[in-house]
């Protein structure tokens, strides 16, 4: 395929904000870009079956170590981020490498995900004294208005070309690893981890590489949303609908295609918000509802996604 | 070249061999055959380091592959074809033996190797685009035994190579292993087909119930009565 169509598509996206300004369509695309981002983040390890569902808990802790330094310690997003990268990757070496270690797979490596989602849940809503529990958390404004310094800033276009750099990098990363050795390496861990073993990978390097480079990313993610939105909660970035949110939305796009989860994030923040307008507070919830229903549908009868099945169909 | 002394191994707490010792000499093609269940997918695991002995000494030219993990024992040049194969089923052919040439090391001399194997095998290089999966025993067989010949090893290890394939094919692969040996690999075949692979192992090593029961030069085990009992129990 040539590559026109890709900077073409890239410079009409740049450009969008110039042209197009109206603040609500753009707020959309803002969040669409971030989640995008994050799911991009998940499939990273998802696609080579380490099925995560807890990375709202990585999600969770970029978000909070982000905001916590800067309202209680003064320090600028610009160290607080890494920091917070370097938190995520720390908790993700400290779940993941036991794992590995002692061969907890397929379901059981779920479960662990899924209590690790919990406990940073818990612990958020615990310390509600610094975080402000489940009430939700805000970055103070630095002197009002925008500033490079603070990574604040009240114009939306200033957000949507950040957002659009993040994912952008992010896609960066999916290609990176799908044309490296470690794509390969994993590829066969998930098919016969004792057969990798065999053929000289080492299985649980392999997979904590992936998994720490996937739990820095959705940190990330989880510490742009906060300075973007400058209001953060367990259930918005934390809690487990976040987490089962980033699974749904790249098994929807498609799990292994490049832009399969941002597909799942345009489809899935769209429904969100059609369902918010139509039907308003009465449907609180409802978004939930429809998603685990779906899921069951795609993996039943789309397990590549949409965004999957459409180019496996054009390839033939 | 590898030597095993006294070793103990087994899964919790049951245990499945009992102070094996054996040694395979540069150049040999080495067999042990025995009954279902004696144990010998158990030593081709511990020799690869799937499996930790919990006594007992294994070495390779002089590496201890006891302080060894799986990957850095390919390195010293062991190569493993599993029991039933394992090969990665939903990755093609191609990308099964570049997973055989996986180590660093190997990665440089891959194209090398990858026309090594496909001469061997020249039915893998028509296959290469297939999905590992949907070949036939006979042809997976191949696939699994060119995927560890891609780390270019000096040891092969194949476990049960003849396992549920037709007569036809047995031979085939039998034929191949010999031209392996004949060019610089030395092998250890574990197999239950003991005719057979007593006509192109050099000595073999009769295994039962964890224990080395009988060893000697392959002509003689062929008729030998201890072979006969171990398979019969008369």
């Amino acid at each position: 395929m040539s590559r026109w169509p890709r900077w073409i598509a890239g410079a009409a996206l740049v450009a969008l904000p110039f042209v197009y300004h109206a603040p609500y369509p753009l707020h959309i695309a803002i969040l669409i870009l971030i989640w995008s981002f994050a799911y991009t983040s998940w499939s990273a390890m998802g696609r080579f079956g380490l099925t995560s569902l807890g990375h709202g808990g990585f999600m969770g802790t970029g978000a909070y170590v982000t905001a916590l330094l800067w309202n209680r310690g003064g320090v600028s997003p610009w160290l607080g981020i890494p920091v917070a990268l370097l938190a995520g990757a720390l908790l993700a070496v400290l779940v993941a490498y036991p794992c590995f270690r002692y061969r907890i797979t397929g379901h059981y490596f779920a479960l662990v995900t899924l209590a690790l989602g919990g406990i940073v849940l818990q612990v958020i809503t615990a310390t509600r004294d610094y975080t402000g529990g489940s009430l939700g958390y805000t970055p103070e404004r630095y002197q009002g208005g925008s500033s490079l310094y603070a990574l604040q800033f009240s114009g939306k276009t200033t957000w949507y070309l950040i957002a659009l750099a993040v994912w952008a990098a992010g896609l960066y990363v999916w290609y990176r690893v799908d044309g490296s050795m470690l794509r390969y390496a994993l590829e066969a861990i998930s098919e016969d981890e004792d057969a990798a073993a065999a053929t000289g990978v080492h299985v649980t390097a392999e997979k904590l590489k992936i998994t720490v480079v996937s739990a820095a990313m959705t940190a990330l993610a989880g510490a742009l949303y906060c300075q973007y939105q400058m209001f953060i909660s367990p259930d918005t970035v934390s809690g487990i609908s976040v987490s089962l949110q980033m699974v749904f939305a790249a098994v929807v796009g498609g799990l292994y295609v490049a832009l399969g989860p941002t597909v799942g994030a345009v489809i899935t923040i769209l429904m969100a918000e059609v369902l918010r307008i139509s039907v308003g507070t009465r449907a609180v919830g409802w978004d939930n509802l429809v998603y685990g229903a779906l899921l069951v549908v795609f993996i039943v009868f789309l397990p590549k996604g949409i965004l999957g099945t459409v180019l496996a169909h054009r390839q033939r | 070249m590898l030597e095993l002394t006294r070793v103990r191994a087994g899964y919790g707490s049951f245990q499945a061999l009992f102070d094996v010792s054996l040694e395979v000499r540069r150049g040999e093609a080495v067999g042990v055959i025995g009954p279902n269940g004696a144990g010998k997918t158990t030593l081709m695991r511990v020799i690869s380091g799937l499996i930790r002995p919990t006594a007992g000494s294994i070495v390779m030219e002089r590496v201890d592959l006891l302080a060894t993990p799986p990957h850095r024992i390919v390195e010293i040049g062991i190569a493993h074809v599993p029991e039933s194969r394992r090969l990665f089923p939903r990755m093609t052919v191609e990308d099964n033996l570049k997973m055989g040439g996986f180590l660093p090391a190997a990665r440089p001399k891959a194209r090398r190797r990858f026309d090594f194997v496909y001469e061997l095998f020249p039915l893998l290089r028509e296959r290469r685009r297939q999905l590992a999966g949907s070949m036939s025993g006979g042809e997976q067989q191949m696939c699994a035994i060119g995927r560890a010949l891609m780390s270019e090893p000096k040891l092969l290890l194949l476990d049960e190579p003849s396992a549920g394939l037709a007569p036809v094919v047995v031979d085939l692969v039998f034929a191949l292993v010999q031209r392996i040996r004949a060019g610089g690999v030395t092998v250890l075949i574990v197999e239950q087909n003991v005719q057979q692979v007593l006509r192109i192992v050099d000595r073999a090593y009769v295994l039962k119930a964890g224990s080395i029961r009988a060893a000697g030069a392959a002509a003689e085990l062929r008729d030998s009565a201890i072979i006969r009992e171990a398979y019969l129990g008369v």
